[in-house]
């Protein structure tokens, strides 16, 4: 039998969508038992909506002071003092989890399996490498626990008719003081997330500056669509560096993706490959999106665009 | 501080379209262009620009892996770094162990800070800073797009998913370049003719760690699933009709 902690993200509120994701991976191992830890300053909320979500066992709520924001050196100690036992530890591959999940496995001596796509056992697992370009199946050491993150964009979340129990660990370990959070600068915005948007519209250096970005906005402000934007255009300026789509920035997988003025370069479309339906708005016919492209239209964004959403509006 | 060490791994160009080999044995490599990891550029040009703020007196620049790894070295030193170690190996290096050769170079020199890229685009692992700083006991900053040294502590704005944050480490910690933390500088002719000059110690990977790690190993390689030719539409009106139709709207 396998038995697997998820370290769960959250806003000390509720839990971050990447969590239910990570919880359906795990429930594609077979013959397992899923446990989810919540590092946070006060976890009620949290633990009860994750107690909910199908196919978990047990919530352990670790309460500290020090969680109010996760810092990976300060959470991975706890980590390690909650993991006897357990033969798979997995987190998110978003930045909390890309941050935290190394370091938990070097301090258990082992290695870390980055961004799984697929189980096909317990201990052999397929990941993309090169940009996507090509995806590896490996395996695991059965000696030593496994230690991974998730590529949550292959996996959808699980539902909520569960019921697991809610049990509390006290920590008795120092934490270091040597890493301290100051602040974040978090842009607020009613449209839907990135990161789990049904429907995006990404925007690219063709947009030329943030006052022309607008229009990525209006167009997608008029369906309820979330907006991205390629690395170009978050290198000039035009928005904030989380909505980068892409090898580096998020990998999504909408039902529907619409790039405008974007070249598709291969880091980009590494970040959409899972999309649905990927429309592709471009005025030089070449472009490499269209490639890709479920649908694609050659024409000039200035014109398209307006145009797209008078007809949608 | 005294030194920065900062990691140079050699990896396939980022322009190269990089396919799985027929046998699905591997990647192709042989005949591909190497480069330095578009990461380890801006990690070391950060380094650099420490040292020129007068913050740091000698910028180490590390790699571990094949004799031709000297290539990006060289390269290193060309950019402005002061040395450079070549830990020469002929498997591949897990990221766990790479975290144990860049710890035992550390406890050798003794660095105020270590900068490494935030991921090697070959593997997209992401790992190997944090891991190094876990074994180090010291602090690490992931995925910088500024970072100010201010004596003994430094300040790190970091790219989330949430946005950017801001933290404050002790030193000596180890920090992991993001694409916008600057724009590295050109290579000029004359820092190529200087850099041949420069040192460049070769070392094998068993005079700093012998004990193996228990590694993750590759089974087999395929080539991801092609995406289906799509349509092309001829106006905005097509395009609303090719979306109703698809149940999209
Ligand atoms: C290590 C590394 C990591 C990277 N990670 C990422 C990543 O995560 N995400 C990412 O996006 N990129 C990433 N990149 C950058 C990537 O290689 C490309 O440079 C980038 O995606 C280009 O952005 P773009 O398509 O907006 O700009 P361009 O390539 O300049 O394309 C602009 C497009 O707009 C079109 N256009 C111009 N004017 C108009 C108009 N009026 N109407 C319609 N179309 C118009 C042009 O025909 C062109 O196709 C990375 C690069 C490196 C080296
Ligand atoms: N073989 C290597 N030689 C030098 N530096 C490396 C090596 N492997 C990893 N690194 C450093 O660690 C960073 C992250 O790599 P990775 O964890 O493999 O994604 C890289 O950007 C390098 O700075």
């Amino acid at each position: 039998m396998s038995k697997i902690l998820i370290i769960a993200e959250h806003t000390n509120d509720t839990a971050n969508a990447s969590t239910a994701k990570c919880i359906q991976c795990a429930t594609e191992i077979p013959n397992a038992e899923i446990d989810v830890a919540v590092f946070s300053d006060n976890g009620e909320s949290v633990a009860n909506e994750i107690a909910k979500m199908d196919g978990v066992t047990k919530v352990i709520r670790i309460e500290h002071d020090a969680n109010s924001n996760p810092m990976a050196a300060l959470i991975a100690p706890q980590v390690i003092s909650i993991s006897k036992g357990y033969t798979h530890i997995f987190g998110p591959s978003t930045t909390f989890g890309k941050d935290l999940m190394p370091r938990v496995a070097a301090l258990m001596d082992v290695n870390q399996i980055s961004d799984v796509m697929e189980i096909l056992d317990s201990h052999k697992f397929k990941q993309p490498i090169y940009a996507g370009n090509a995806i590896v199946t490996v395996e695991a050491p059965t000696t030593v626990p496994v230690v991974a993150t998730v590529r949550i964009a292959s996996y959808r979340a699980v539902g909520s008719s569960g019921s697991a129990q809610i049990e509390s660990a006290e920590l008795d370990i120092d934490l270091p003081s040597h890493s301290r959070f100051i602040g974040i600068q978090a842009a607020t915005s009613d449209r839907p997330d990135l990161q789990t948007a049904a429907k995006v519209v990404s925007g690219g250096r063709a947009l030329g500056s943030e006052e022309n970005f607008e229009i990525i906005y209006d167009l997608a402000d008029s369906f309820g669509a979330g907006v991205g934007a390629s690395r170009a255009a978050v290198d000039a300026g035009y928005v904030p560096n989380e909505m980068q789509v892409g090898q580096t920035g998020k990998i999504i997988a909408p039902d529907l993706y619409i790039a405008i003025g974007i070249s598709g370069a291969i880091q980009h479309l590494t970040g959409i490959k899972d999309a649905g339906t990927i429309v592709a708005i471009n005025k030089d016919a070449e472009a490499p999106i269209f490639e890709v492209a479920d649908i694609g239209l050659v024409g000039d964004l200035f014109d398209v665009v307006p145009e797209l959403k008078a007809a949608l509006g | 501080m005294e030194k920065i060490l900062v990691g140079l791994k050699r990896v396939v160009d980022y322009n190269v379209r990089v396919r799985v080999r027929p046998d699905n044995s591997g990647v192709e490599t042989d005949g591909v262009k190497m480069s330095i990891n578009p990461f380890d550029e801006i990690a070391l040009e950060e380094a650099l620009r420490i040292k020129e703020r007068g913050q740091a007196q000698e910028i180490i620049v590390v790699s571990i892996g094949a004799p031709e790894a000297q290539q990006q070295l060289r390269t290193g030193l060309a950019m402005g770094a002061d040395r450079a170690i070549l830990v020469e190996t002929a498997e591949a290096v897990s990221p766990l162990m790479t975290a144990k050769l860049f710890l035992a170079l550390i406890q050798r020199e003794k660095p105020g800070l270590v900068i490494l890229g935030k991921q090697g685009i070959d593997h997209d692992n992401n790992q190997t800073g944090q891991m190094l700083s876990a074994l180090w006991d010291r602090p690490q900053a992931t995925f910088a797009s500024k970072l100010e040294i201010n004596g003994e502590t430094a300040r790190v704005t970091r790219e989330v998913d949430a946005g950017l944050e801001v933290n404050e480490i002790d030193l000596p910690a180890v920090v992991t370049a993001d694409l916008r933390l600057n724009e590295p500088r050109y290579v000029k002719l004359p820092d190529i003719m200087k850099a041949k000059n420069k040192p460049l110690d070769v070392i094998t990977r068993d005079e700093l760690v012998t004990a193996a790690t228990a590694d993750i190993q590759p089974v087999t390689y395929e080539a991801p699933t092609e995406r289906e030719k799509g349509v092309m539409v001829e106006d905005v009106a097509g395009l609303v009709t090719a979306l109703k139709d698809k149940g999209l709207l």
